[in-house]
């Protein structure tokens, strides 16, 4: 007998920082102009130090304005999707649950648009505005899993295989108002479909929504995480879960809005990228078991690399052109869903 | 909290008797789609009390209201009339972490979506009893161990929940249930999967738990003699109708049985003064 303890769980998780900080420097010298490790590391300490107007050089320029607000969406982006994708799997007790393949992430988009559609029919001054579309977002993605959720549900029970489909149809059918309402979308707050659907990180957000989404991380996956231990008696059913002391009820609206607002932040600044919610928490799992305490911290952490790793291949691999993030974790995480749908089925 | 549900009811009532543990008064409930429509199922009030150490069976054929009384008292269900009552409280009122310090239940099977191992899963037991982020502290390790070895399954410890046997998984569910230090345990059915040899295995250390740490045990069962045999009380119940509650011995009436089971029987008494069924065919 060996549980968890404070210790353990900080040692852990301060590896998966030590790593995430290895791959934050390679990301931030692999690119299409080279930068040597030398003035990489001079010019960071610059910015910590609060100096980045000493920093002459183009390369400074590059890392500061460019690479590194990129860099930081990754991993507040691959955070968040980890982070939802672990809650909806014990939230739904499905262990394919993922805010892209339920439809969730849809879900967002469209609440992006449509938020979108009425800011420019709308004048509101531009603290507002850069509110207003997570907000939409995180709306679209709680009202995309509520339909999922009672779409999936037969007598009562949540039926793994319906809510897939569920799931599935639903993010076509938003997937098809996305494309519409981005017909009749115009002007500078066009970012394409293509964005939506797949999800890139090359538009960068203005700097005040990136504290936004700093901090709406924050909120809503510590939200979560004072539910951990629940969600742990959570897995073993609902009725089981209240026998053990759980207040189901309560837990269950924390982790479904915050889950929520987590995608809608996530989609609303990078567009819907997929499957790191499903390929993170299982791979965090096969390392540190399915203990909650343990698994959505390094969930975040390891959604963090994740995603820094895929966007740093989609901009190098190609370069000097780029391609779209969620079509690189689509081509590792989609052969991932069928082998782990395959090994259920049995 | 200073909620009227955390009052003990009045001394004038009868459970004011210190010795009662479990109250079930007048305790009824109905099934119905919507309350316009014919109700499907109906539990009607029934009572019977029960002290602490000992074993009461609730008793009858399928669809008879076995597990509605069982959810009744263990409050998942609240009564359409009358009241359960556990140290005067009501079990359906009592705030889930509480409840969960004061009952326990064994359900027929866990479903697990991903494998635990077996100290994880009796460590769940001490969930009710922790606090925060739910850091297992020295003493849920103890009584954790302890729950294990009360049911012979310390060799188990390390094991994975998904790679032990039928009647092992059986004894760690109770190893969990004992580790939340429950006043109340509630079993349903708990010896639906299970061969003779560990049915007789599990009832026998129920009967030692309940005297030696002075819980009250419910059991559901349709097993008549496993029920005649280690239960202090029974309460024989037929499509949702309590029929008796008493004594094995003087509820196990030959023409009785007979009707509520549908089938021939007799009934002899052993040397320990406990009845014993036969079935035999009606040909």
């Amino acid at each position: 007998m060996r549980p968890l303890t404070l210790s353990r769980l900080l040692l852990r998780c301060g590896i998966l920082a030590a790593i995430l900080f290895v791959v934050v420097v390679i990301a931030i010298k692999l690119g299409a102009v080279q930068v040597s490790l030398y003035g990489l590391g001079r010019d960071l300490i610059r910015v910590l130090l609060g100096q980045s107007s000493s920093i002459s050089s183009d390369y400074g320029m590059i890392i500061v304005d460019i690479r590194l607000p990129r860099i930081l969406l990754a991993i507040v982006v691959g955070a968040s999707l980890s982070v939802a994708g672990a809650s909806f799997q014990a939230l739904l007790r499905n262990p394919l649950a993922d805010p892209y393949v339920l439809g969730v992430s849809s879900g967002a988009a469209v609440g992006s648009i449509v938020a979108l559609l009425i800011e420019n029919q709308l004048s509101f001054s531009p603290a507002f505005a850069g509110l207003f579309t997570p907000l939409g977002a995180s709306i679209g993605a709680g009202a995309a899993i509520a339909a999922v959720y009672f779409l999936g549900r037969r007598d009562g029970r949540i039926d793994s295989s319906t809510l897939l489909l569920s799931g599935i149809i639903a993010s076509s059918f938003l997937s098809a108002i996305v494309m519409f309402l981005m017909s009749t979308l115009s002007g500078g707050n066009l970012r394409g479909y293509s964005y939506w659907l797949m999800g890139s990180f090359s538009t960068l957000p203005p700097p005040s929504l990136l504290y936004l989404l700093g901090i709406g991380f924050l909120v809503a996956a510590g939200a979560i995480y004072t539910t951990a231990s629940d969600l742990n008696l959570l897995l073993a059913g609902e009725k089981e879960a209240m026998h053990l002391g759980v207040d189901v009820h309560r837990v269950q609206i924390v982790v479904y809005v915050a889950a929520s607002i987590l995608t809608g932040l996530a989609v609303s600044v990078s567009g819907a990228i997929g499957y790191v919610g499903l390929l993170i928490p299982h791979g965090m799992r096969l390392i540190f078991g399915s203990d909650h305490r343990m698994l959505l911290p390094a969930s975040a952490l390891g959604g963090a690399i994740a995603l820094v790793i895929a966007d740093t291949a989609a901009r190098t691999v190609v370069a000097p052109s780029e391609v779209q993030v969620g079509a690189v974790t689509a081509v590792i995480g989609a052969p991932f869903f069928i082998y782990l749908l395959r090994r259920g089925l049995k | 909290m200073s909620s009227p549900l955390r009052t003990p009811v009045g001394a004038d009532t009868p459970r004011s008797n210190p010795d009662v543990r479990l109250s079930v008064e007048q305790a009824s409930y109905v099934y119905a789609p919507n309350p316009a429509q014919a109700p499907l199922f109906t539990l009607e009030a029934l009572s019977f009390q029960a002290k602490p150490g000992e074993i009461v069976a609730i008793l009858g054929p399928n669809a008879s209201g076995k597990s509605t009384l069982l959810k009744l008292i263990s409050g998942s269900l609240e009564p359409l009339s009358g009241r359960v009552f556990l140290n005067g409280f009501a079990t359906h009122s009592l705030p889930p972490k509480t409840r969960a310090q004061r009952i326990a239940l064994v359900q027929q099977e866990s479903q697990l979506l991903f494998p635990s191992r077996v100290w994880e899963f009796v460590m769940q037991g001490r969930h009710s009893h922790s606090r925060g982020l739910h850091f297992e502290s020295q003493e849920d390790v103890t009584v954790a161990s302890n729950a294990l070895a009360q049911v012979g399954a310390t060799h188990l410890t390390d094991r994975w929940m998904d790679k032990i046997s039928g009647g092992e998984k059986q004894r760690v569910i109770l190893a969990r249930a004992l580790a939340q230090q429950p006043l109340l345990l509630l079993l349903d059915e708990p010896t639906l999967h299970l061969d003779i040899g560990a049915q007789v295995d599990l009832l026998e250390s129920l009967r030692k738990l309940a005297a030696q740490n002075r819980y009250t045990v419910v059991v559901v069962t349709h097993e008549l003699n496993l029920a005649g045999e280690y239960a202090d009380q029974v309460v024989l119940l037929q499509k949702g109708k309590c029929l008796r509650v008493g004594p094995p011995a003087a509820v196990y009436q030959r023409d009785l049985l007979e009707q509520v089971f549908q089938a021939p029987l007799s009934v002899e008494m052993t040397t320990s003064g406990r009845p014993r069924v036969t079935l035999f065919s009606d040909k």
